[in-house]
């Protein structure tokens, strides 16, 4: 059986909407960091398969999967950067308690 | 003649010197400095009048005016400008002299009057601010530099009259001069604006000096409109000069220490109204007689209802405040009885008003300084409370005589001359002027000697201590001025001012001088009669018989409570009140309004920022969720369809 986009994007629409529901429901920021993850790979396989199967002899899709890796692994640094600190002066990461800010 | 400018920095300087560093000085220091700075006035003062008179006349046989300085200050236009300088011309200059010599008087008695008083720093650097303007005002330039020292004379005389700041009524008192004045002075500025605007220039020199002048080609407009503005003007000058309705501040002026009344209140500010007309007297003549004559007619009232008033009152600053309305009155009617600016034919009157302003400023401050000594010694304003002080204070009650007689008009004194020359400037302008100014003449030297036999004669008070003549520094003005008052008479003061600046010669009309002695003698014989003695039952009589006239004229018929009554239930009730209403309920409450209104929308969406990631995410989703579909029904839903 001959595999074709459809599956890749059915997969990538899957992760998409896990990486929406698990942002919006978890309440730890490291686990909205993993969903956000996953929001990032849905696109990356999206360009991927693309490019695989309607630009074949082109490579930009290519490159846009490996800039968004490189992305999401620098934003991954700031963010578990910013969750230590989070930790040091909070002593949790729990959304609930990050609110000084609002109003 | 450079050094009249030192004239005028003397003082200002001592009273930036004294205001400033005066605290840090002995009281009597700091008097003395005050007092020898107006010293060095004084002589510089005679000097420039000496040389002014001694210099030769020019062709027309008039003492030219001399602009000493001027340098511009604000520039308007090519024509209108304001100017700062000294304009020295025939009038000046006697001011200059009356000025200094009663200010330096001033300063010597206040040696003694003031001593040991709170403030007596103060006090001098005041006096000095006064000098200082006055007499910046009388030497002008340009009618806008005298309106600027004009309203410095009303800051000063504000100032000094509230000397005695912890006391309410001489606080009051001070408000009531500043605001009344000032309110007059808004006539002044408005004539001023209008007249600039027509005739294009504020400069005395083509205003017109006393000396003749010409004004040169004027619109029809401005012809129409000159004698409004001239009339605008003399509203301030009535404000200054306290002439009926707006009298009302002088006698309330008189809670200041007594040697400022003599300085401000009797002696020179208050005739800077008189002054004020004589300046722009040729303006009148040329633009606006009938101006002049409805000047004259202000005039004639004011001086009988305040010679009425004098009649009654028993506080002795009171009688002489309401004398001095009176006397000024008389200079307003001399100046506005005048037809022409040549003095043999109806243009008297301006030499006859300069006169008398010039020995009125000599008696009536020997007087007020009398008044003061009788207060040091008595501690008390009312004449009930003196009587008989003539064995005690013989320097006092002969200086006092001697000046209640030169009011009076009794010859050889120096207000005798002086009146004669008005009553025959009266005369020539109309009969019934003539034997009103005649009357109130009398009136004069009737209250004037009531107000002596209450003093130095009558029934005796009792006193704590036996009163006791004032100290040297004290009579010695008295004495200085009471000689003056004796000699001033027969200088020859037509020779130096006149309406048209030729000289003139000064003759006794002799039936009407013959007509005010007798009127003088009779209402002194008359006074004498009913004041005399301890007991006055003919005064008492009188009081009975027209007790309502008495109370009248005692509440100074009741023109205050006028005045309150327009101020506080009309202006106040009426206008102010309607005003504020709508100001704070209808202006401030949209701003309230606007202020809430925000206030409670920001209340009301401030739960948005939670703080709370997840909500802001999902709102995010939300909207992009909406957005697209709006997009995507815009962009694809017609090829749908």
């Amino acid at each position: 059986m001959e595999i074709q986009l459809q599956y890749y994007l059915v997969v990538s629409c899957f992760m998409l909407a896990c990486g929406i529901f698990g942002f919006f429901v978890r309440r730890n920021t490291l686990a909205m960091l993993i969903a956000v993850e996953l929001m990032l790979n849905a696109a990356d396989i999206n360009f991927a398969a693309f490019n695989r199967y309607l630009f074949n002899d082109a490579l930009e899709g290519h490159f846009f999967t490996l800039f968004g890796i490189a992305i999401a692994a620098a934003e991954t640094a700031v963010a578990v950067a910013i969750m230590i600190n989070l930790y040091r002066n909070l002593n949790s990461i729990q959304t609930k308690d990050i609110e000084d800010m609002k109003h | 003649m450079e050094y009249t400018l030192f004239i005028m920095l003397l003082p200002v300087l001592m009273f930036l010197f004294l205001g400033l560093a005066g605290h840090k000085l002995k009281p009597t220091l700091a008097g003395l400095l005050g007092t020898c700075s107006l010293g060095v006035v004084t002589i510089l003062s005679y000097f420039t009048a000496w040389t002014y008179f001694t210099a030769p006349r020019n062709a027309e046989g008039a003492y030219g005016a001399i602009t000493v300085f001027n340098f511009q200050w604000l520039h308007f236009t090519q024509n209108l400008h304001i100017d700062l300088g000294i304009l020295l011309d025939p009038i000046s200059v006697m001011m200059l002299v009356v000025i200094s010599t009663v200010s330096f008087m001033v300063h010597i008695y206040s040696m003694g009057y003031m001593h040991g008083e709170k403030g007596f720093q103060r006090y001098y650097a005041y006096l000095s601010l006064f000098t200082f303007s006055m007499l910046g005002l009388v030497v002008a330039t340009n009618i806008f530099q005298m309106y600027l020292f004009w309203e410095l004379v009303g800051v000063s005389s504000y100032l000094l009259i509230g000397f005695y700041y912890t006391k309410a009524s001489a606080v009051s008192a001070s408000k009531k001069a500043f605001i009344v004045t000032r309110f007059a002075d808004l006539g002044f500025l408005v004539g001023i604006l209008v007249f600039g605007y027509y005739v294009d220039s504020f400069n005395f020199q083509i205003v017109g000096a006393s000396t003749a002048f010409h004004i040169g080609v004027v619109s029809d407009a401005a012809r129409v409109m000159i004698p409004v503005a001239l009339g605008l003007m003399f509203i301030g000058g009535a404000g200054k000069s306290a002439m009926f309705p707006l009298h009302i501040w002088l006698p309330d002026a008189m809670e200041g220490p007594t040697p400022v009344s003599a300085l401000i209140h009797a002696a020179t500010m208050v005739v800077a109204g008189v002054y004020l007309v004589a300046r722009l007297f040729p303006l009148f003549i040329e633009f606006a007689p009938n101006v002049l004559h409805l000047i004259a007619y202000v005039g004639v009232f004011t001086a009988f209802f305040a010679a009425a008033i004098a009649c009654v009152q028993t506080d002795i600053k009171r009688v002489l405040a309401f004398s001095t309305i009176s006397q000024i009155a008389f200079m307003m009617v001399a100046v506005g009885v005048c037809t022409s600016v040549n003095p043999h034919q109806g243009g008297l009157g301006y030499m006859a008003s300069m006169f008398h302003l010039f020995t009125h400023a000599m008696f009536k401050a020997c007087l007020f300084l009398g008044a003061g000594s009788i207060i040091h010694a008595v501690h008390s304003n009312e004449m009930s409370q003196m009587g008989g002080l003539r064995k005690y204070m013989p320097i006092t009650h002969a200086t006092f005589l001697i000046c209640c007689l030169a009011i009076a008009g009794i010859p050889p004194f120096s207000g005798f001359f002086s009146k004669d020359e008005i009553l025959t400037a009266c005369l020539e302008f109309s009969p019934v002027v003539y034997w009103m100014m005649s009357i109130i003449a009398g009136m004069t030297a009737f209250y004037m000697f009531r107000l002596y036999y209450g003093i130095f004669w009558g029934k005796e008070a009792e006193h704590e201590h036996a009163p006791h003549e004032a100290p040297a520094n004290m009579t010695l003005p008295l004495i200085i001025l009471a000689g003056i008052t004796v000699g001033a008479g027969f200088i020859p003061f037509g020779q130096f001012v006149s309406a048209n600046g030729e000289s003139y010669l000064i003759h006794l009309d002799s039936s009407v001088a013959t007509i005010s002695f007798c009127i003088a003698t009779v209402s002194i014989l008359l006074a004498t009669l009913i004041y005399r003695k301890p007991q006055q039952p003919i005064a008492d009589a009188l009081g009975r018989k027209f007790a309502d006239l008495h109370r009248a004229a005692y509440h100074r018929f009741y023109i205050d409570e006028v005045y309150q009554f327009v101020t506080h239930k009309i202006i106040f009730g009426c206008i102010s009140k309607p005003i504020a209403w709508f100001d704070r309920h209808v202006v401030d409450g949209f701003f309230n309004f606007l202020a809430w209104s925000s206030q409670e929308s920001s209340w009301s969406i401030r739960g948005f920022q939670s703080g709370r990631v997840q909500q802001y995410a999902s709102a995010f989703f939300w909207g992009i969720i909406i957005l697209l579909s709006v997009l995507l029904y815009v962009f694809f839903g017609g090829v749908c369809a």
